[in-house]
Parts: structure tokens; C-alpha cells; sequence
């Protein structure tokens, strides 16, 4: 238990005071977190569904959780069941074989219903282009309210990517 | 001539026929009549070969007489054999070999669904990865099959295992997972806690990857091959990159060489340390996910800063590597090995002493090491249910034939064994990373590929994070890409998860599943 508590009093907060690299993170954070208080009552919960995508964006959503990005501390949750998400965050191509479960997702998920496409195959299908097996992009299937291009987006496009979202929900307030 | 080739030659005379234009040559190509394809496995086996891929082509490019061909791969120790029986057009069947592998049960079932082949005397005659609602005559790996259109749905049923009894409930999950990871659907039957059987269905993220390969350059394929799983895009593009150049007698700089063993490493560090605090995450110890995945975040930062890309996706090319290193950035490394090296043993110890993980870590989701056989794992899970294979080791890339590479080999077969296998692994990678940075060669990082003679065919098999990786490819009429068949561990090391899930209770499944932690992408292809 001591060894426990040594490594996690040396480690400190990783998240602060924050590199030159991570300067930028925490100003989107900041801003993300001030539209995310007004507008989602100060939690934005995130569904992800893995559509078909070949597990790099799966990698890099997963790291917007780690001490370092944190998003934890905008307000950004990720949870377990669709019926609790604002938002879907969708990677991609849509394969034939998940339509349908994305398009039950998608029932699933109360309004506003969000839709993020993430990753270039999301966007349009990336280099699987359209076939028997890949409808191509998130939108073929499910109306898409923002994409995030990138192979695979890197921690830092995504949050940007969804302060752009916020950006825009805040407009249209 | 190899042992497994005698073997052969040995037991079937004249009706083993050794055809060259495969290459490496050292990976030979023995034609059998049908007749004779299970008793060349059966011959096999007793020469304690395992079954490592089987895959079908569609030759009729060439002549509709060439009709198809059935190709079983098997591998001993360093040797490989690919063994080809051929298949007229006219009558789509071949003998199966499950009853002889138990490995070949999904390779086949997935022939006889994307090929339209059927399995003579296969045990289960469920389609795999063709679901249900595609139309029965949908092939897609045949030539005539078009495969840009959207496919219609039909109705269809899917005939599940069933399990009755007293008490017996079932409990389907997914394909929709609850964490971020990918789809796949589990069923499961269980009694009160206890788990009495595990049945998989994957599927679900075909994206037609293998058809895909066949409309694109040769140069478009190593991005491809890149993209077949992203966690694994290094040691994948590697596979289809060695295979490529084998057939067109390509060498490559020794600096790329040692480059993408670089690389490799770093990929194979990166994803274990990953796993090791996810599996931790799994029993609630989530102290050791935030510390490992601050690491594996350094790692990719770097990787970043010297190679322009996080995972090092397309940093692999046929003909040597897309980014080189300089003075400074070797320093780099070697100071971030260090520090990852200092703080990683701080957490192992951690991990070493902490015993209420090593109570629900020790004695779950055994594969033992008689059922590892018979499945024929690879990688990580083969390793830690005794079986020693490494392609570092037994077949060899410079510089692994240098770098005298040193692997864990366990019998516990749990989850413990798979988390300490990786324990070990990171330290030689690590080791292995200071080696390759303090002995890289200088010189060119790449060399020009010549397009591939028509009619012949590539080998490739590289040690990735979780396991061997097997590329075979095969050019048409005017040297284009006929067939590219993509083995990732995985298709192998999922039957494994299914045999070593019974009499584990229900909440140590996800537990279990990510100490395999394999690829839904690189599967189901």
C-alpha cells in the first residue's frame, strides 16, 4: 500500500500544471467546459459506437480518458448505455454487418441525439471506400451533426472537435 | 529439403507435387490431389506440424480450368509449408481438415461463406462472417461477384447453441459493447454464476478488407494492410510489406531493416502496457490503468514528435521505412526508455505485491496448455500456456537473427501468466529498443520495388504484439493483386477464449477477454 501511495504522490496530477504541449488542451477544455455547463447542465455524456472502424480512433477516444487529457474534468463522460448519451460518437465505415445495430443505437439515444462521426472511414468511408461490406461514411446511415476527420483524429482534434459542436449548439441557443 | 517436405514427399510419392514460385523458397508450395489433402494433414501432424492459416483462392483469372484452390498453411518450429489442393469450378468442394485441426473450423467455415466452397464432412455448417440477411449466393472473394453494389438483405436465422436444464439462463451481449472497444456479440449459458458454455459470433466489422486489397496498387495495399487492425498497423503493414518483397526479390537497406524492428518494439510496448492497466482496470485496481496509460501516452507522444505519427501508421513502405532518425532523436529514445523503464518497474512491483489482484488474477480463465495446442493460439496466449512461438526468434528478420531476443514462455495459461507474459515482454522490448537505437547502421532507408511477375505468389510472418501475423499473396495474368490473405492472431486465439471461459463465473468474463485482449477488426477483416 505505501509503494501505492509513494507512485501516486510522485506522480502527482500529470494534468498540472500543464506542459507547453497541453497549453492549448486546457484552453478548448475551459471553453468546452463552459458551454458544456450551460447547455448539458454541466455533463455531456458520450456514447461510443464502434461501427466498423479498424480499433485506431478506439485507441485514441480511449486516451482522452488518461490523466494526461482528462476530459473527465470538462464535464466529458463517456457512458455505458446509449439511453443515457447526448451524444453518439461514431467511428468508422458503418459495415453492413452494424447498420443495424447502429441504427437501434441510434433509436436508442434521447434527444438531442448528437451524432460525431470520427475518423476519415467515418467521414467518408476512408480507404475501405464504399462496397459490398461498407456503406462508407456515418452519415449514409445516421443524419451527422459534426465529423472529425483524421487516421485516427489525434486526443487533441477530438476535443476540438467537440468544442466546435458546443460552438455551434451555443449559437443556436 | 525441409522435415515437413520430406514428410509429405515421403507418405505421397508422386502426388506431391513441389511447385516453385512461391516465395521466400525457403516457405515451400506442395500441390496434393483432393483426394489426398487430409491425409497430407494427417501426415502433418504426426510430424507435430500445427495448422496456421487456410484460406481459398479463386483462380479462374487465369483459365476457368484453374478453378479454385484450397491452401492450408502449417508451420514446425522455424519451418513453414503451404499446402494447395485444387477445386474445379464445377464442383466447389473440398475435403475438410477440422477433424484433423481444430484451428481449420472457422478458417472453413469462413471459405465456404466469402468463397462459396463447401467443407465435405465439417461438423458445423453455420455461415461465419456472411450473417444471416446477406443472400445466400453472395461470395464476395469470387471473381464474378461484384463487389462495389450495396448488398439487398434477406431473412435468414442464425442457429445458436442451446443449453437446457434446470437453472440454465442465457445472457446475449453486444455487438454494442458497454466500454470503448468493438463489436462483437457473446452468448452465454450459465448456471447461477458459473459460466457452463461460451459461444461467440463475430462478424460484425467485415469490411471486405481482403476483397478491398484486390482493386488496389501494390503500393495502396502496405496502407491497407495498415488499417487492418489499428492497434497492431506497424507489425501489419510489415506482413504485407515482406511479402510483397519476397516475391519480387526486393532487399531492402539494413538501415529499414532495423528501423522497423524498431518500430515494431515500440508498437509492442506501447500495446502491452496498455493491456497490463486495463486488465488491472478490469478487478478495480484503476491506480495501475491511469500509471500505465501515462507511459504508453509518452510513447506515442514521441513517436509523434520523431516519426510524424502517433501509432506510426504508414511508416512502414514496401521497400524500407517513411521516416528515419537522427543523432538527437536516438538520445531521445534512449532517455525515454530509461524513465519508462524506472517507473515500469516501480508499477510490476506494485503489481507483484498486491495480493488481492493476484486472487482474482490467479487460476481464471485457464487455456491450458493441451487445449492451446489443439487450437494452435499464438502469441501472448500461446505463451503463456507453454508453447513457445515467436517468430522473432524462430523466423527471424535482421535484426532479430542478431538481437538474440528472449521471451517468457509460461504454463499457468490464466490470466496472471497473460498479464506476467507481458510483463517480460515490455522489459525485452525494451532492451530490445536500446540494442537496435545503439547499433543502428547508417545508409539508405529505402530501395525502389519492381511490380511482381505475374503467377506467383508472397510469404510473410511477423511477430506483432499479439502474435504472428501471416500475409500471402498472390499476383494474377498481368501481375496485379489476385488474392491477399490476411491472418492476423487473432482469427486463431478467439477459439482460445471461447474454450478457456466454462466454470468461470459471469463478472470475470471481461476480466478474461481482455487478458486475450484480440482484434474484432483484424478478424473479421
Amino acid at each position: 500500500m505505501i509503494r501505492i501511495l509513494r507512485q501516486i504522490f510522485r506522480t502527482g496530477i500529470v494534468t498540472e500544471p500543464a506542459p507547453k504541449e497541453l497549453q492549448g488542451i486546457h484552453e478548448i477544455g475551459t471553453q468546452l467546459q463552459d458551454v458544456i455547463w450551460k447547455r448539458f447542465s454541466r455533463s455531456l455524456t458520450i456514447r461510443q459506437v464502434d461501427a466498423g472502424s479498424c480499433n485506431g480512433c478506439e485507441l485514441e477516444i480511449h486516451a482522452l480518458n488518461n490523466a494526461i487529457y482528462n476530459c473527465e474534468k470538462y464535464g466529458i463522460h463517456f457512458t455505458a448505455s446509449p439511453r443515457f448519451a447526448d451524444l453518439l460518437l461514431v467511428t468508422g465505415p458503418v459495415t453492413h454487418n452494424m447498420e443495424i445495430a447502429l441504427r437501434r443505437t441510434y433509436a436508442a439515444t434521447p434527444a438531442p441525439k448528437l451524432v460525431v462521426a470520427v475518423g476519415d472511414c467515418g467521414c467518408n468511408g476512408g480507404i475501405f471506400g464504399e462496397s459490398y461490406a461498407s456503406l462508407g461514411g456515418v452519415d449514409k446511415v445516421i443524419p451527422v451533426d459534426l465529423i472529425i476527420p483524421g487516421c485516427p483524429p489525434t486526443p487533441t482534434d477530438l476535443l476540438l472537435g467537440l468544442l466546435k459542436l458546443m460552438e455551434k449548439m451555443g449559437a443556436g441557443a | 529439403m525441409s522435415a515437413l517436405s520430406k514428410a509429405i514427399a515421403d507418405a505421397l510419392g508422386e502426388d506431391a507435387r513441389f511447385r516453385p514460385g512461391q516465395y521466400p523458397e525457403s516457405v515451400p508450395l506442395c500441390i496434393v490431389p483432393r483426394a489426398r489433402f487430409v491425409e497430407t494433414a494427417r501426415v502433418l501432424k504426426k510430424a507435430y506440424a500445427l495448422l496456421a492459416a487456410e484460406w481459398a483462392t479463386d483462380e479462374t483469372g487465369f483459365g476457368i480450368a484453374r478453378g479454385f484452390g484450397i491452401y492450408a498453411c502449417y508451420r514446425y518450429g522455424s519451418e513453414y509449408i503451404v499446402v494447395k489442393t485444387e477445386v474445379p469450378a464445377d464442383d466447389p468442394v473440398f475435403p475438410s481438415l477440422t477433424k484433423k485441426f481444430v484451428a481449420a473450423y472457422r478458417f472453413e467455415r469462413q471459405i465456404e461463406s466469402l468463397m462459396g466452397l463447401t467443407a465435405d464432412k465439417h461438423p458445423d455448417n453455420r455461415p461465419w462472417i456472411k450473417f444471416e440477411d446477406w443472400p445466400a449466393n453472395a461470395w464476395p472473394l469470387r471473381k464474378l461477384f461484384d463487389a462495389s453494389g450495396k448488398m439487398p438483405r434477406v431473412k435468414g436465422d442464425y442457429k445458436w447453441v442451446q443449453a437446457v436444464g434446470e437453472g440454465v439462463y442465457e445472457i446475449p451481449v453486444g455487438p454494442v459493447h458497454a466500454g470503448i472497444i468493438e463489436p462483437g456479440h457473446f452468448r452465454f449459458q450459465a448456471v447461477g454464476e458459473a459460466i457452463i458454455n461460451l459461444e461467440e459470433r463475430l462478424g460484425y466489422v467485415h469490411k471486405g478488407i481482403e476483397k478491398r486489397f484486390e482493386s488496389l496498387s501494390w503500393t495502396d495495399g502496405s496502407r491497407l494492410a495498415g488499417r487492418v487492425s489499428g492497434d497492431t498497423t506497424v507489425a501489419h503493414s510489415l506482413t504485407y510489406c515482406m511479402a510483397l518483397e519476397s516475391m519480387t526479390q526486393c532487399t531492402i537497406p539494413a538501415r529499414a531493416q532495423w528501423l522497423r524492428a524498431l518500430f515494431l518494439e515500440r508498437e509492442r510496448i506501447a500495446n502491452h502496457l496498455g493491456d497490463i492497466g486495463a486488465i488491472c482496470n478490469d478487478v478495480a485496481f484503476a491506480f495501475m490503468l491511469y500509471q500505465t496509460m501515462r507511459l504508453k501516452e509518452m510513447l506515442l507522444r514521441t513517436n509523434q514528435r520523431l516519426f510524424g505519427h502517433r501509432l506510426m501508421m504508414d511508416r512502414v513502405i514496401p521497400g524500407g521505412v517513411a521516416a528515419d532518425i537522427d543523432h538527437q532523436g536516438i538520445r531521445e529514445i534512449l532517455d525515454e526508455m530509461n524513465s519508462i523503464s524506472w517507473e515500469f518497474e516501480k508499477l510490476v512491483t506494485i503489481f507483484d505485491e498486491n495480493s488481492s489482484l493476484e486472487d482474482r488474477t490467479r487460476n481464471t480463465g485457464i487455456l491450458t496448455p493441451e487445449k492451446a495446442r489443439d487450437l494452435g493460439v499464438v502469441g501472448i496466449v500461446a505463451r503463456a500456456s507453454g508453447l513457445n512461438l515467436d517468430c522473432r526468434i524462430q523466423n527471424p528478420f535482421p535484426p532479430y537473427d542478431v538481437l538474440d531476443v528472449q521471451v517468457p514462455v509460461l504454463i499457468a495459461g490464466d490470466v496472471h501468466a497473460r498479464v506476467w507474459v507481458r510483463i517480460e515482454e515490455v522489459r525485452e522490448s525494451i532492451r530490445l529498443v536500446r540494442e537496435i537505437l545503439l547499433s543502428l547502421p547508417g545508409g539508405e532507408i529505402e530501395t525502389p520495388v519492381k511490380p511482381p511477375l505475374p503467377d506467383i505468389a508472397g510469404f510473410g510472418a511477423v511477430e506483432g504484439w499479439r502474435g504472428e501475423i501471416i500475409y500471402w499473396l498472390q499476383t494474377g495474368p498481368g501481375g496485379e493483386v489476385n488474392r491477399c490473405m490476411v491472418r492476423d492472431p487473432s482469427s486463431l486465439c478467439w477459439l482460445g477464449l471461447e474454450q478457456a471461459i466454462p466454470d468461470n463465473i459471469v463478472p470475470d468474463f471481461p476480466l478474461c477477454n481482455k487478458s486475450f485482449n484480440q482484434s474484432y477488426s483484424g478478424h473479421d477483416l
